[in-house]
């Protein structure tokens, strides 16, 4: 019965044409000295969609994101947001990194509204950013911490005001490049539900970079592995067990064992072992 | 009272002692030590307390100590700031910097004298350049240690230049600058006093030699207790300034 306990829900509404906030077309980069990164790229991300991108180390997933946020001029191709051409991080993205990089010399609140002000973000008068703060503070659960001193937070908390900072934006599409992998697992199994909450009450997509099978399927609507070298989006899968997904377990783990074939798949046949990456073909 | 207040006076009150008893013993055999005892450099220190001369030795001495810090800073953050971005002025200046921060800045007393002149001008000199290298190297590696997160953060913000520069890498610099400042602050602390024995007539250095040239060893003894009183203050206004910039307070 276990055939394809995943794919059966409808797609969330998106993905194509003019409903995506991100739409990407043959997007390739690559690194002038190692040669890694990606080629032939192309995905959208829909309204309010989480999209997991999955991959192993060096698979140039990290690169993709950077280069989806506008940090990185592809090589070749295309990135659209909300339907523009986009040249530099677009005012209503917001980028989530594995570390907070919390400022240490302001405090949470002034963290958390960094940047609002800048010449390139969206006009507000300085209450409007202030209750834009002061509610994202609240949706991370450290509404009773505005004061407080980087230095003073855990690892946890850093991450839930960098999360804030995020939010505080109002963004159409979060870009998160691991931002739980440096948490213990306790920790990051809160933050996962606290994303898929904040998300939801903010309406917007995700881009959610991660190696962490069991991170993709808790979170995402939709999962695109990336495997090769240079990196390809491989296989897609569209995940419709309902949340909180630890409650059906049979569905989680079918979709798990789905993957986990499907990137032995990916590294048996996609990249041949080879030491000598930058030859030309022979054939 | 706790006892990281009880055990530094203890420590205080032991070296009170000690110098008592010193004083005591050697003046059997030198009578004019008597005068260096601690009950005498106190009783002169509370006279001297209420005289508006000393104060005016104080304050001629510490303006010296901020002008040498001003011009310490002037020079030692820019030159701080590049040595930091540019690797290649870092390569040609590193072994010229360490050549120049071993040599005591008093050696070039002289030479300041004939070029500067008698007066504050070579005691400005003297004081700049012996503080500029804590300033200048702490810079450098502040600005090599700045997280690189952070700049990518301000990317991802679409932050200008300016707002980069002045939201970003000046304050993200400013904790590494403090310490080189504490540090300075030090180093022209001790230099000032014998720099001040060498053609100036005020200030905390020349008031040691005037009181030896008085025969007032109780007030040379109460000098050298406020010198040492001013630059504890002094190190705890910048480590208090360091702490309060860094929020570990």
């Amino acid at each position: 019965m276990s055939a394809r306990p995943a794919t059966t829900a409808p797609a969330p509404a998106a993905a194509t044409g003019s409903s995506a906030v991100l739409d990407a077309a043959g997007l390739s980069f690559a690194y002038a000295r190692s040669g890694a990164g990606f080629g032939e790229v192309s995905l959208a991300i829909g309204r309010r969609e989480i999209v997991c991108l999955l991959g192993g180390s060096g698979c140039g997933k990290s690169t993709l994101l950077r280069v989806l946020a506008g940090l990185e001029a592809p090589a070749a191709g295309t990135v659209r947001f909300l339907g523009q051409p986009l040249a530099r991080p677009h005012p209503r993205s917001a980028l989530v990194f594995q570390q907070a990089s919390l400022l240490p010399w302001l405090n949470v609140f002034d963290n958390a509204g960094f940047g609002l002000d800048f010449k390139h973000q969206p006009a507000a008068d300085a209450a409007a950013r202030k209750a834009r703060v002061r509610e994202a503070l609240a949706a991370v659960g450290l509404a009773a911490h505005e004061r407080a001193w980087p230095a003073e937070l855990s690892g946890g908390q850093a991450q839930r005001v960098a999360l804030a900072r995020a939010l505080a934006r109002e963004p159409e599409l979060l870009f998160a490049d691991e931002p739980f992998s440096a948490l213990d697992a306790i920790t990051r199994a809160e933050m996962q539900a606290l994303l898929v909450d904040v998300v939801r009450r903010w309406h917007a997509a995700v881009l959610l970079v991660t190696h962490d099978i069991d991170e993709a399927i808790l979170v995402a609507d939709r999962i695109l592995l990336m495997a090769g070298r240079p990196g390809r989006i491989e296989r897609e899968w569209t995940v419709g067990i309902p949340h909180p997904r630890d409650a059906h377990a049979e569905a989680v783990t079918a979709l798990r064992l789905n993957i986990l074939s499907a990137l032995r798949e990916a590294s048996a046949t996609g990249v041949p072992p080879s030491p000598t990456p930058d030859e030309e073909p022979s054939t | 009272m706790p006892a990281t207040l009880i055990l530094p006076l203890l420590g205080l009150a032991l070296a009170a002692a000690l110098w008592a008893a010193a004083t005591l013993l050697l003046a059997n055999e030198t009578p004019i030590l008597a005068n260096f005892a601690p009950a005498e450099a106190f009783r002169a220190l509370s006279r001297l307390a209420i005289d508006p001369v000393m104060w005016e030795h104080i304050g001629v001495s510490l303006q010296r100590v901020a002008v040498g810090l001003a011009a310490a800073l002037a020079i030692g953050v820019p030159a701080g700031v590049l040595t930091g971005v540019s690797r290649v002025f870092a390569q040609a200046t590193t072994p010229l910097f360490q050549f120049l921060r071993m040599i005591s800045p008093l050696s070039w007393m002289p030479i300041a004298v004939m070029v500067l002149g008698v007066g504050d001008a070579p005691v400005y000199f003297l004081l700049a350049f012996a503080a500029v290298w804590p300033i200048l190297l702490n810079t450098a590696a502040g600005v090599a240690q700045l997280d690189r997160n952070w700049l990518m953060l301000a990317r991802s913000l679409s932050a200008t230049r300016a707002e980069t520069l002045f939201r970003v890498v000046l304050p993200g610099i400013v904790a590494h600058i403090l310490s080189g400042v504490r540090l300075a602050i030090g180093i022209i602390w001790i230099i000032l006093v014998p720099a001040e024995m060498l053609g100036v007539s005020a200030g905390l250095g020349y008031f040691i030699l005037d009181a030896r040239d008085r025969l007032a060893y109780p007030e040379l003894m109460a000098a050298i207790l406020v010198i040492g009183a001013l630059g504890f203050l002094l190190d705890y206004g910048a480590r208090w300034l360091y702490q309060h910039w860094l929020h570990k307070g």
